[in-house]
């Protein structure tokens, strides 16, 4: 098929508006590319080809009978294996959950499908969303399409993997601290946290609640904007989903950003930032003035503070979150089950992986008798300091602008023997999760080896609209090219 | 921040994990490692910060719906993906000795 690897939301519409193909063909060539490189790339970890197939000949019917299609009508759209589908495997990449069949529907789920997107499979990702290179996938790893010896990052990366690797044109991931936002610096794709509140986390398996979102991977950020406004606005099942109208992202796109004011986090470009992303980010920046912004250098001072706040926060709610995984309702019993407390201690101990182990164990501690309040209390108060640092700056810009991760994609293996230096390395998607405002990756060019750099556009709560007109600025003025 | 294996042990006991004591050993080792970091917090002085437990908006202030009943899981889903079930129910090893 032309240009399969290449489509987007609009090429698959017009596709199917001049019959040169139809959705049925769509999905079948999704899941034909996605299982013939599946061994190599390890993106998917399951098809849904019935799913796909039922969704792709409703689309096929309307466009036979002349009726609207819906916004993402036949646009193969992959999913985080952390979001349930109803009737599909639903594992989180673990060993936990690897027969769990989801009883019912996300949200999101059901948005994307109402919108006419058909769901082609279920992407790999860290274990439980826990991780930043997706090596931690209780599966297999995941290769970083630019270069397959390297990671995709995480922990959404096989969504993100998904998008730029050209199986699917958009996907839906999940960030919590980054899982959005670094995965598609490290791939090449844009990427979308939303406010916290904008997207309704029901039928997201909880990690951390106060930290957790649904977003969206795509090529273009129209298409980001489309899937975004498919998958916000309020829900009775989700009491964090903010009830606030849903702004028409992609119909008010424009790439008039003259006399917006970018604030540059002078914090965000200090040491440990890579010389080549320090150079396409600034680069990105001078992209954005041409196109009329006024960049102005800003402070946030707390932000060599945040690792500690999120790391102690995330693990509180993780250790709460994964208490459920008890061997007895929907997870794995291990074999060797004697009394109940044995068979919760065998079954746990057998279903999650190391990474998830560790910050149980980290959660549990901080929320254990004496020491809740030198670490839960005190990192919650350091988060109150961190989203105060933002809310200041937003009284003075439009955005803020900065890298995404302090380097590209780096090889499989390189980092896995040293959680702490791991959980560094999300220094610049952390702070912005903490604070619960909007954040996106949008592609700023490559490093000398090809290896693709993200600029990170963060705007305050709500203020979507801004960071999608930005990126969507910047895309048109060739900045993605770099 | 010195942490022992025997506190891991401790800790993974309230967590309901059984850990090796290969992997105990590490735990404390990585657990020690991230306390000492996450001591500078201790730098800042928070007296009178309010904790942010949750990031509120207008719009999810008042997250109350009317409490209708509504259709929930047949007993049938609810049980699918249970390790062990019969009879209707959950299958659990005995909780009493005798």
């Amino acid at each position: 098929m032309e240009d399969y690897r290449r489509l987007t939301v609009d090429t698959v519409r017009r596709g199917l508006q001049e019959g040169r193909f139809s959705a049925r063909e769509l999905a079948a060539e999704a899941i034909r590319v996605g299982e013939a490189q599946n061994q190599a790339s390890g993106v998917f970890l399951s098809f849904t080809p019935e799913r796909a197939f039922r969704a792709a000949d409703r689309i096929d019917a309307k466009v036979a009978a002349g009726d609207e299609i819906g916004p993402l009508g036949g646009v193969p759209l992959a999913v985080k294996d952390v979001i349930m589908t109803a009737g599909e495997k639903t594992t989180c990449a673990s060993r936990a959950l690897a027969n769990f069949i989801a009883p019912y529907d996300a949200t999101a789920v059901e948005a994307v499908e109402r919108a006419g997107a058909v769901i082609v499979g279920k992407t790999n990702c860290d274990e439980f969303a826990m991780g930043s290179s997706n090596e931690n996938s209780a599966f297999y790893p995941v290769c970083n399409p630019a270069d397959p010896e390297r990671v995709p990052g995480g922990s959404s990366g096989g969504s993100a993997a998904a998008v730029a690797g050209g199986y699917t044109p958009i996907s839906l991931g999940s960030d919590t601290g980054g899982s959005i936002r670094q995965p598609a610096s490290f791939c090449g794709a844009v990427g979308i946290m939303p406010t916290y509140g904008r997207v309704s986390r029901y039928g997201l398996v909880a990690f951390a609640s106060s930290l957790d979102h649904i977003g969206p991977f795509s090529r273009t950020v129209k298409d980001a904007a489309t899937l975004l406004r498919t998958i916000a606005g309020g829900d009775p099942y989700d009491s964090t989903a903010a009830r606030i109208a849903v702004p028409d992202y992609p119909g008010d796109l424009s790439a008039n950003v003259a006399g917006l004011r970018i604030g540059i986090p002078k914090e965000y470009f200090a040491k440990g930032l890579d010389a080549a992303v320090g150079t396409r980010i600034q680069a990105g920046i001078h992209t954005l003035e041409a196109a009329g912004c006024r960049a102005v250098e800003i402070s946030l001072p707390h932000t060599k503070y945040a690792i500690a706040s999120y790391y102690l926060i995330c693990t509180a709610e993780a250790s709460s979150n994964l208490a459920r995984y008890d061997g007895v309702r929907y997870s794995r019993r291990s074999a060797s089950s004697g009394t109940m407390r044995d068979m919760y201690r065998n079954s746990r101990a057998e279903g999650f992986g190391p990474e998830v182990t560790r910050r149980i164990i980290l959660g549990t501690y901080v929320l254990s008798s004496g020491y809740y309040d030198a670490y839960y209390r005190k990192a919650q108060e350091v988060r109150s300091l961190i989203a105060r640092d933002f809310a200041e700056a937003f009284e003075t810009v439009d955005a803020i602008v900065t890298p995404v991760s302090p380097f590209p994609a780096f090889k499989l293996g390189e980092k896995t023997s040293d959680p702490l230096q791991m959980y560094l390395s999300d220094i610049y998607t952390i702070t912005g999760s903490l604070a619960g405002i909007a954040g996106m990756s949008v592609p700023c060019g490559k490093s000398p080896e090809g290896l693709p750099i993200g600029m990170q556009i963060l705007t305050n709560h709500f203020r979507e609209q801004t960071m999608l007109n930005l990126g969507h600025a910047f895309e048109k003025t060739g900045g993605f090219e770099g | 921040m010195r942490i022992t294996p025997e506190e891991v042990l401790k800790i993974a006991n309230l967590a309901n994990l059984r850990l090796s004591a290969e992997d105990t050993a590490r735990y404390a080792e990585d657990l020690e490692e991230i306390l000492t970091y996450v001591d500078q917090l201790n730098e800042l002085d928070t007296t009178g910060v309010e904790p942010m437990a949750q990031v509120l908006h207008e719009g999810n202030a008042a997250p109350l719906r009317p409490d209708i009943p509504g259709a929930s899981f047949e007993q049938g889903t609810a049980l699918r993906c249970a390790p062990q079930a019969g009879a209707g129910h959950f299958k659990v090893p005995k909780v009493i000795e005798r």
